[in-house]
């Protein structure tokens, strides 16, 4: 079946997905960020990074229980913006936080599995946005692209436990992001168990 | 209302003073709610008066006390000191207080006195934190005698010459300037003197973090970050955090001889 095409489907995802960002631009301006404004920041990128990568990776299982066709068609959008967030996020804190302190950032990576766990996510991110092309999907073939951005999954698990250890006592909120992450990789491997019990019983007949 | 310029004290620093208004919106005070926003937002359920201390354990003086009548026992003073915040953050906050020592000496304590604890109120209706369960009710915190004794150590019940804010520890806080913030607990209604080390709040919810001591220390970092720099409030870039918060010309001694990275 055809979808609609919804022009404004992909500059509203945009405008919504840029919004607090535009928020927080408009609060550091006037100054009314807080006591401890790089902290807020801070937090808030975090914050942002994993809800839209989380949102990304919603966006498949919901057309496949929904039936709805435009969920697939923002996930790019999405998991671009959110790893804009995480490299926000990221910048903030070595440039800002960190003040650019090299010595301090290695001993942070390599000595603090919070901080080393955080940074994994960040870098394994990095070639799922190289790859976000139409162009590079066909370079590199849709079944090995494909399994290429399963990565996503462990990225975005490997922020869920950046989040867990961050909390210093009630571990709740990391927690709900867990659970709906898991939440969307059983239904996707639901689906391909699905999958191949369908192409088992086609090759069988 | 701004008071005269008095004559720095031998403990006061001379650095600035943290603006009022983040002194009393951001700090840590889980019996109000997780975020550094939650105290000065829901600590209004408070009730600071009329407040009894009771004072127990290895006196020769146990009593149950009112606070003001405690608090016309000792002329209060004026103590500007920095403020760690194990999270790597500081303030610099002029407390109005007096010394626990004088309340301790007052109460006498026996030769087995070798601790003294510190509780909390616990009291759901007036402190809501306390329904979920994130730590174990109530607050308790404990120093050593020779650390309660020192004259830096103070009973706190105002800040900028006002009385002190429900969200700071109202109506009596501890001060201990030489460690992290938790150890400062707020709104006291109990202080015992013991033998044994007392349990303390943080570090039976999370040992390997938060030590009994927990003297600022930026050569022992935190688990999850580095204690050798801290934002102070109000500042861009981090500065260098100094042994025992820059007190240890006043406080080292009192850890002679002690592995202050075993003691944390």
């Amino acid at each position: 079946m055809a979808s609609p095409p919804l022009p404004w489907l992909k500059p509203a995802f945009l405008v919504g997905g840029l919004s607090p960002l535009a928020l927080m631009l408009l609060d550091f301006a006037r100054g009314s960020l807080g006591a401890n404004p790089i902290e807020r920041v801070l937090n808030q990128t975090g914050m942002l990074a994993l809800i839209v990568l989380v949102a990304s990776l919603a966006c498949t299982p919901l057309k496949l229980v929904t039936g709805w066709t435009w969920p697939p068609r923002v996930r790019k959008l999405l998991g671009l913006l959110g790893f804009g967030y995480a490299l926000l996020h990221f910048l903030v804190y070595v440039g800002l936080d960190q003040g650019l302190r090299v010595g301090a950032l290695l001993e942070d990576i390599t000595k603090r599995p919070f901080i080393t766990v955080g940074f994994l996510a960040l870098v394994l991110l990095v070639p799922l946005a190289v790859t976000s092309t139409q162009g590079m999907v066909r370079r590199l073939g849709f079944p090995r692209w494909q399994r290429l951005h399963r990565l996503a999954y462990v990225a975005v698990s490997l922020g869920v436990v950046h989040f867990v250890w961050r909390v210093k006592q009630d571990v709740t909120e990391p927690l709900v992001y867990g659970g709906v992450l898991a939440l969307l990789f059983a239904l996707r491997l639901a689906e391909a168990v699905r999958k191949r019990r369908a192409r088992a019983a086609l090759s069988a007949t | 209302v701004p008071k005269a310029k008095r004559p720095r004290g031998p403990y006061d620093t001379d650095e600035a003073p943290t603006p009022y208004e983040d002194a009393t919106t951001y700090n840590n005070f889980y019996e109000f709610g997780l975020d550094k926003g939650d105290p000065a937002e829901n600590a209004h359920t408070l009730k600071p008066r009329p407040w009894t201390v009771v004072i127990d354990g290895e006196v020769a003086r146990p009593q149950r006390v009112d606070l003001d009548t405690m608090q016309s026992w000792f002329p209060l003073e004026d103590r500007v000191y920095r403020m760690r915040c194990v999270e790597a953050w500081s303030m610099v906050i002029p407390w109005l207080g007096f010394p626990l020592a004088g309340l301790l000496r007052r109460v006498e304590p026996t030769s087995k006195a070798k601790y003294v604890a510190f509780t909390t109120l616990k009291d759901p209706a007036q402190m809501p934190g306390q329904r979920a369960h994130t730590l174990d009710w109530p607050y308790v915190e404990g120093l050593r005698l020779d650390e309660a004794l020192h004259p830096l150590t103070m009973l706190a019940v105002g800040m900028y010459g006002k009385v002190l804010p429900n969200q700071n520890g109202a109506p009596l806080r501890l001060v201990v300037p030489w460690k992290y913030g938790f150890k400062g607990i707020k709104s006291i209604v109990r202080i015992s003197l013991t033998e044994k080390e007392p349990p303390t709040t943080w570090n039976l919810a999370n040992g390997r973090e938060y030590g009994f001591f927990a003297n600022v220390n930026p050569e022992v970092a935190h688990p999850r970050w580095s204690q050798a720099t801290e934002r102070r409030i109000g500042e861009l870039r981090r500065r260098p955090t100094l042994p025992f918060n820059g007190y240890a010309d006043q406080v080292a001694s009192l850890y002679t001889g002690m592995d202050l990275r075993k003691y944390y």
